[in-house]
């Protein structure tokens, strides 16, 4: 059992489903230390350029709101100044005037584009004057919100309204304190198509929106997605601070914007300006496409390059334990066939002596018998006597089998008889072809020069090309051995008419394992053969025709060969 | 053939080499019969014999020390050894001390004769 152990071992440890295993692992450890930095970088490379690209998009928008909120801004401090200017310079009674009022208007309006009317009402929120294109007179505005606003902040900018012409107007007011104690307030209404004119300049590409509204909502310029002057809009905006702020926003139909708004200051109105986030981030779009393909292609190739590697690797390894399990599997049968041997030797060695004891005391009977011509059943007793003596012979030729068997496994070079060698092998299986009806021509050089070499090796070589001949060849048929002298070396040729070999089974004959034999041979025969051969200094080629037969050429040197020496 | 008149059989199976001694002796040889080493050495120098069968295993003094002082002490005296078969090495070893032949156990009466006739021919010459 104990020897069975490194064999069932080694066989466990090369199980096909083992190797599967082992090169799922190292596929997957060299995977993930390959691909886990690209994942790490292309993960950081995505949110670092997301980032940078939105911060891109966002700023100039940021900036572009802010230039437009100052515009504006400009565009109203001037009229207010106007305006101011007008209640400062001009007395009440000037202003009250209404043809004074009227070249004030004349002038203002050449100076300052955008002024509809204007009109001087005194601080009790009585109309004065008025010039413009309303027929208005004797109105009081005691109860009106902007009046009273007005009072309280000196200025005011109203909201966005229809005005006579179904234009969208808005109304500056400026109260003026005289230094006399009386004060008057000069109102003025500009239409709001400069207003369009400021958003117009922005330059908004397709499918962006720019537009003022109030902190109510209601739109106070033309929107180009979301309504008209004085329509509110249908979804409510982050809040707004005299700082463009960008926002990432989804409008009610679903569309992505980055959306900046700023409050525009001393009024009611916010500045909003919205770009499209899928075109704006196209470019960023692209860049990531080229990012997955070349990653997706990284991954692709790492894992095809950890693949083939890994298959390397296993088929090295595969090989390299096929050779070592073939190595183990050799040196236990030699191993096993050693202490076979040495049992044999050991027995066939204490059956000589007895068997030497019977054969001279068999031989002495014989003689004796043959001194006494006149022993009755003299006839009867010499065939008694020749019986025994048979039998000792035939004792003795399994004795010497037994010792041959053993000696071969005792590696030693001695001056040999290969004739002898081969003869004697041929002993071994000469019972199965008689059994089987296989002449075995002996074809033996008699002038054969002896040869260095180790008996029980060549024995082993010979029995194993004869066994395999024997395997080959049909009841009744032959097995030609032939040695000869041939220069520097001997050759032995064992010749069988048996069923032949393709050439791709020729080619794989000294491989380890390599069977025809199904589950009767090992494959191991012919490669132990080979390498016998080849530790001897010598050589051996094979010859086969499909159905014709196989011929096993074997040469040995004359000479041993000079690394070895005596010492196998 | 030509055999020899008086003969040294050494072995420790008894039985094996008196037996074999009385068959030698019905062909016409004085045979006598050392069951060790040391015994054959003095026997050899008491009245050497005209040839040595000398067995290869034995207890006491090894066969092949036997014969290297036999070919010191009478190196005309002809040793043919017998060994095990599994023991041709010994033969071999034999040889080169200056044995005549080496016959395997068990022997061939004829095939002993035949080798004791060849050296008495040589003349002890191995």
């Amino acid at each position: 059992m104990k020897e069975e152990a490194p064999s069932s071992w080694a066989e466990a440890a090369t199980a096909p489903s083992r190797y599967r295993t082992l090169q799922r692992k190292i596929v997957a450890l060299i995977a993930v230390a390959a691909l886990l930095p690209l994942f790490s970088l292309a993960f950081i490379n995505y949110y670092e350029h997301q980032h940078a690209l939105t911060a891109q998009v966002q700023e100039p928008l940021r900036a572009l709101v802010g230039k437009t909120k100052h515009s504006f801004e400009l565009y109203l401090t001037e009229r207010i100044s106007a305006i101011n200017f007008i209640a400062s310079a001009y007395s009440f009674e000037q202003l009250a005037d209404k043809t004074a009022l009227n070249r004030i208007f004349q002038i203002m309006s050449q100076a300052f584009t955008g002024f509809v009317d204007i009109s001087l009402i005194d601080d009790s929120g009585k109309l004065i004057s008025y010039v413009g294109p309303y027929n208005l007179k004797d109105i009081n505005y005691t109860e009106q919100k902007w009046f009273q606003q007005v009072l309280l902040r000196g200025s005011y900018i109203s909201d966005v309204f229809l005005g006579f012409r179904q234009f969208p107007h808005v109304v500056v007011a400026v109260r003026h304190n005289n230094p006399d104690g009386r004060s008057w307030i000069v109102r003025a209404t500009l239409d709001t198509a400069q207003f369009e004119n400021i958003i117009a300049s922005m330059g908004l590409e397709p499918g962006s929106d720019a537009f003022l509204t109030n902190r109510k909502g209601v739109l106070q310029t033309e929107s180009r997605q979301y309504g008209h002057v004085l329509e509110p809009l249908s979804f409510s905006l982050p809040p707004a601070n005299y700082e463009a702020n960008v926002y990432d926003f989804a409008d009610p139909a679903g569309g992505q914007y980055f959306l900046a708004l700023s409050q525009i200051a001393n009024t009611d109105f916010v500045l909003v300006a919205m770009k499209p986030r899928p075109s704006l981030l196209k470019a960023w779009y692209t860049v990531r496409l080229d990012m997955v393909a070349v990653f997706v292609a990284g991954v692709c190739v790492i894992f095809a390059g950890v693949f083939a590697a890994t298959r390397m690797i296993i088929q090295r390894l595969q090989e390299s334990d096929a050779q070592r399990l073939a190595a183990i599997h050799q040196m236990e049968h030699t191993q096993r066939l050693s202490s076979i041997g040495r049992l044999a030797a050991g027995v066939a060695h204490e059956i000589n002596n007895p068997l030497a004891i019977i054969n001279e005391k068999a031989g002495l009977l014989r003689d004796l018998l043959e001194l006494r011509p006149d022993f009755p059943d003299k006839e009867r007793f010499a065939k008694q006597i020749d019986a025994i003596l048979r039998s000792v012979d035939r004792c003795r030729g399994i004795t010497h089998r037994m010792l041959g068997f053993a000696k071969r496994m005792d590696v030693r070079i001695e001056v040999l008889d290969l004739n002898a060698a081969i003869t004697e092998t041929i002993g071994f299986l000469e019972r199965e072809a008689q059994y089987r009806n296989v002449t075995i021509e002996r074809r033996l050089a008699p002038d054969l020069p002896q040869i260095p070499s180790d008996y029980g090796q060549i024995q082993q070589v010979v029995l194993n090309i004869l066994n395999n001949a024997l395997a080959a060849v049909a009841d009744g048929g032959t097995i030609a051995v032939s040695t000869w002298d041939e220069g520097e070396r001997v050759g032995i040729a064992v010749a069988d008419n048996g069923c032949g070999m393709s050439e791709e089974t020729v080619k794989h004959i000294f491989e380890p394992f390599f069977t025809t034999k199904k589950e009767k041979g090992t494959g191991l025969g012919m490669s132990i053969t080979y390498g016998i051969v080849k530790r001897l200094g010598g050589d051996i080629h094979i010859q086969s025709a499909l159905g014709k037969g196989t011929t096993v050429t074997i040469f040995l040197p004359k000479h041993p060969p000079e690394e070895q020496g005596g010492s196998l | 053939m030509i055999l020899p008149s008086t003969l040294l059989v050494v072995d420790d199976e008894e039985e094996f080499a008196t037996t074999l001694a009385e068959r030698l002796e019905i062909r016409g040889i004085a045979t006598r019969v050392a069951h060790d080493g040391e015994t054959a050495v003095h026997m050899v120098a008491e009245a050497a014999p005209q040839a040595v069968l000398l067995d290869v295993l034995m207890p006491g003094m090894k066969g092949l020390d036997v014969l290297t002082r036999l070919r010191e002490t009478h190196p005309q005296i002809p040793v043919i050894l017998l060994t095990g078969q599994g023991t041709t090495r010994d033969g071999i070893e034999g040889m080169h001390r200056g044995a005549f032949a080496y016959l395997t156990k068990p022997v061939d009466l004829e095939e002993l004769l035949r080798t004791l006739s060849e050296a008495m021919e040589r003349g002890g010459q191995s």
